[in-house]
């Protein structure tokens, strides 16, 4: 069971259009591994997530999930697979129209996981209090939010319903460094204390020191370079070096 | 100037637009087959149908008692005065209450909730995709078109007849109100001649058409708004592209349904 990775990528192509954004990229991670894929935008970061997530279907390739093919599944079967994840996106996504706690147990207020309301509800101010909000934000609404703690309350909904995968979609984009680095720390704590695997696209590389074991750059739509976060400073990948540095010279071109 | 490159254009041109068609024809049927398909099928949403029909129903009230109310009073002044021609002036009860219910009911109050409707689901919906909201349903393993599109769907197709029903009525009425101070109609001739005219199948026909606009009303908002572009441009045009398309296929429908209700 331990051998067989959590999430297995292979050869995932897609393209819109004319425009290649995966050529094939090959990504395995363990589980319980902290794995975050950097990278320019719009060089197929979210894009990867989302098929792994089956939002976006893959033109060609093969992803597994704990060695289950994800490709075409439905119904029932699509519901259980996406039972195991939970997604921080990148502007929160938070659903106007529900209060914040409601947003947070959304899972366990509908479909399969249904609790009644008043457990939902003691679930979701546990999971409030352990992304550092007051009791009293539960009642608000998303609108009445700053982009912090709209952030934090995605994070308590990523987690609400205990998952074995997360994702985070630039978590700390848009933030002011002092809240960033707050949410790092948040992610880092929860994906130790909870044991899950995790994969994190950023462009920020505090984060990436922060919450990573191990480090992909993705260009071009393939993966150029992955390895352990200690060795992105010394590893001679012209790629790495380029973005872990913030140059404008290198092989990645940057358009001015 | 070479004829052979400008008739290629055109021919071209002629093609693109009818490839077009045929794709969104076929992208719109797919959708709507799925949305359907979702509300026959478990897990169903009731809270969010019955937040629909709140929202679609009842707070569509004013909006198509105005328009019915209006409607029957200005039909009321021109079917007396088209029957006063010919000596004919007592039609009026009976062909208010046959104008109203048949079409003017059904297909002004479609219109009139297409733009308030249509245009909201379009919105919500458009903002939902932009904000990834969309996705983000789906992470938590709700299917969006079973969570968004169904419940909206439902709604919009068993509360039209209701809300043109009740506007049948308010329409009759603001005939009769224009007949009795306006026209000097007797107010008990008035209710007993149109009542005595008018027959089932003319507010049951007024009905179906009014459940079939009903579901192209909620149809096209969810459709513009879940294939809506990036952005707030995306979210406008998806409004306004909803109502546009809701309002012309009501007509067109209605044209088909009351060939198919009332053959020649």
């Amino acid at each position: 069971m331990t051998d067989t990775p959590k999430i297995e990528m292979r050869g995932v192509r897609k393209s819109f259009g004319s425009n290649h954004v995966l050529r094939g990229v090959d990504l395995t991670v363990p589980a319980g591994e902290s794995l975050v894929i950097i990278g320019g935008s719009g060089t197929g970061k979210s894009v990867a997530l989302k098929c792994i997530l089956g939002l976006i279907a893959p033109d060609a390739g093969e992803i597994r999930v704990d060695g289950e093919n994800v490709a075409g599944k439905r119904g029932k079967a699509r519901e259980k697979l996406l039972d195991k994840f939970g997604m921080l996106f990148q502007g929160g996504a938070l659903f106007d129209s529900f209060s914040v706690w409601e947003n947070v147990a959304f899972r366990l207020l509908h479909g399969s996981r249904k609790l009644p309301r008043e457990e939902a509800r003691a679930v979701a101010m546990e999971k409030l209090r352990r992304v550092g909000l007051e009791a009293d934000t539960a009642d608000l609404f998303p609108a009445e939010l700053s982009g912090g703690m709209q952030k934090r309350v995605g994070l308590a909904r990523a987690i609400c319903a205990e998952p074995e995968i997360i994702f985070f979609d630039e978590p700390t984009t848009g933030l002011d460094p002092i809240m960033a680095d707050v949410i790092n720390d948040l992610i880092r704590e929860i994906v130790v204390e909870m044991g899950v695997t995790a994969v994190t696209i950023t462009h920020d590389m505090t984060s990436v020191r922060k919450i990573a074991d191990r480090v992909a750059m993705i260009h071009d739509g393939v993966i150029q370079w992955n390895g352990p976060v200690a060795e992105i400073d010394t590893t001679g990948n012209p790629y790495v070096h380029q973005f872990v540095n913030g140059l404008a010279e290198g092989p990645i071109e940057a358009i001015r | 100037m070479p004829i052979l490159p400008v008739v290629q254009g055109f021919a071209a041109s002629i093609g693109a637009t009818v490839l077009w068609l045929c794709q969104a024809t076929g992208a719109l049927s797919a959708f709507a087959v799925s949305g359907v398909s979702h509300v026959f099928r478990p897990p169903w949403y009731p809270a969010e149908i019955g937040h629909q029909l709140l929202r679609i129903g009842f707070f569509s009230l004013p909006v198509v008692g105005m328009t019915a109310l209006f409607t029957g009073g200005a039909l009321a002044l021109q079917i007396f005065a088209g029957g006063s021609r010919f000596n004919a002036e007592s039609v009026v009860p009976s062909i208010v209450a046959i104008a109203i219910t048949r079409e003017l009911g059904p297909v002004l109050g479609g219109l009139m909730v297409a733009g308030r409707v249509s245009s909201s689901i379009a919105a919500e919906i458009a903002t939902m995709r932009v904000t990834e909201q969309i996705d983000a349903l789906t992470t938590l393993s709700t299917n969006p078109m079973k969570y968004l599109v169904a419940p909206r769907l439902l709604a919009a197709t068993l509360v039209l007849p209701i809300l043109v029903f009740i506007g049948d009525i308010i329409g009759i009425m603001g005939g009769f109100l224009v007949g009795i101070t306006r026209l000097d109609f007797n107010a008990a001739t008035y209710i007993k001649t149109s009542y005595d005219f008018l027959e089932t199948g003319d507010v049951t026909s007024g009905m179906i058409k009014a459940a079939v606009f009903g579901f192209i009303i909620a149809l096209m908002g969810c459709y513009q708004g879940y294939n809506s572009g990036r952005g707030a441009q995306g979210v406008g045009r998806a409004t306004t592209n909803a109502v546009v398309t809701a309002s012309i296929l009501i007509l067109a429908s209605n044209y088909i349904l009351t060939e198919a209700l009332f053959p020649a």
